[in-house]
């Protein structure tokens, strides 16, 4: 077995190489027909499928819109028009992202779209809808106004009696404001990357009764 | 802006009626979606899938 070096030779590849061993899942589990299909399934062909594009379409501008809120900051997003604008796009996003989300969870729940084999698709799912809802909630907190002060004196109590309030603190603002600009949102876009990559290996699940389709 | 939302109070239930027209609207959207006739449907066939 030989590979072309980017030298333009050839190089002898070992068995035991890791990136060959990946080279070959990827291709085993994930062909590029099944990553970019140009055809669907018959069943797919219903609205319901399209609830969860639209929540990515929605993902794509929370991301650009807060991209660009924090680079200029609360000063621009509170007194300028354009902030004003840029600060309602992100939080318009935010709510179609949302809607579409849970329709998207209720389209998967009445289909039982974690039958054969899809499990980690659903449950990747899942969690990602938990971050997405502490990402909303420090962002919630790092608005920079009375709302977010508010917010942030009421949760307190709430965290604190969970147990989390020493490393969790709603009223630490550059806390708050980190997770709600880096880790958080790294994360959901990593869980929804994975969550769409499972899709593309396992493809559609069938519908309950039909041909090759189970309740299990 | 700055008024509270009117609430809905119905036994144990208490939702403010922002949240319920957008709940309301939620379920019809997916009734929407379950009906509405999707544009070249049944013209796909069974590829793409395990």
């Amino acid at each position: 077995m030989s590979a072309t070096s980017s030298l333009g030779g050839t190089t002898p590849e070992k068995p035991n190489s890791w990136t060959l061993r990946l080279r070959q899942a990827i291709d085993r589990h994930l062909p590029m027909d099944h990553l970019l299909p140009d055809r669907q399934p018959y069943y797919v062909g219903s609205w319901v499928y399209v609830f969860g594009v639209v929540t990515i379409a929605a993902l794509v501008w929370v991301v650009v819109s807060g991209v660009v809120l924090s680079f200029m900051g609360p000063q621009w997003w509170h007194d300028s028009h354009l902030g004003k604008f840029f600060n309602s796009l992100h939080f318009w996003s935010v709510q179609l992202f949302f809607i579409f989300m849970v329709l998207h969870l209720w389209g998967q729940y009445f289909m039982a779209g974690w039958r054969q084999g899809r499990a980690a698709t659903w449950l990747i799912g899942v969690v990602t809808f938990g971050i997405s809802i502490l990402t909303a909630f420090t962002g919630y907190l790092s608005q920079q106004n009375f709302d977010a002060q508010f917010i942030a004196i009421n949760a307190k109590d709430a965290m604190n009696s969970a147990g989390v309030g020493a490393f969790f603190n709603v009223l630490n603002f550059g806390q708050m404001y980190g997770l709600h600009v880096m880790l958080l949102p790294i994360g959901v876009t990593i869980l929804v990357a994975v969550h769409i990559v499972l899709v593309r290996v396992r493809g559609v699940v069938k519908p309950i009764d039909s041909e090759g389709g189970s309740r299990s | 802006m700055d008024t509270p939302a009117s609430y809905v109070h119905w036994g144990f239930i208490l939702i403010s009626v922002p949240n319920l027209i957008v709940i309301g609207a939620m379920v019809v959207l997916f009734a929407i979606a379950l009906i509405a006739p999707f544009p070249h449907a049944g013209e796909g066939d069974d590829v793409g899938n395990k």
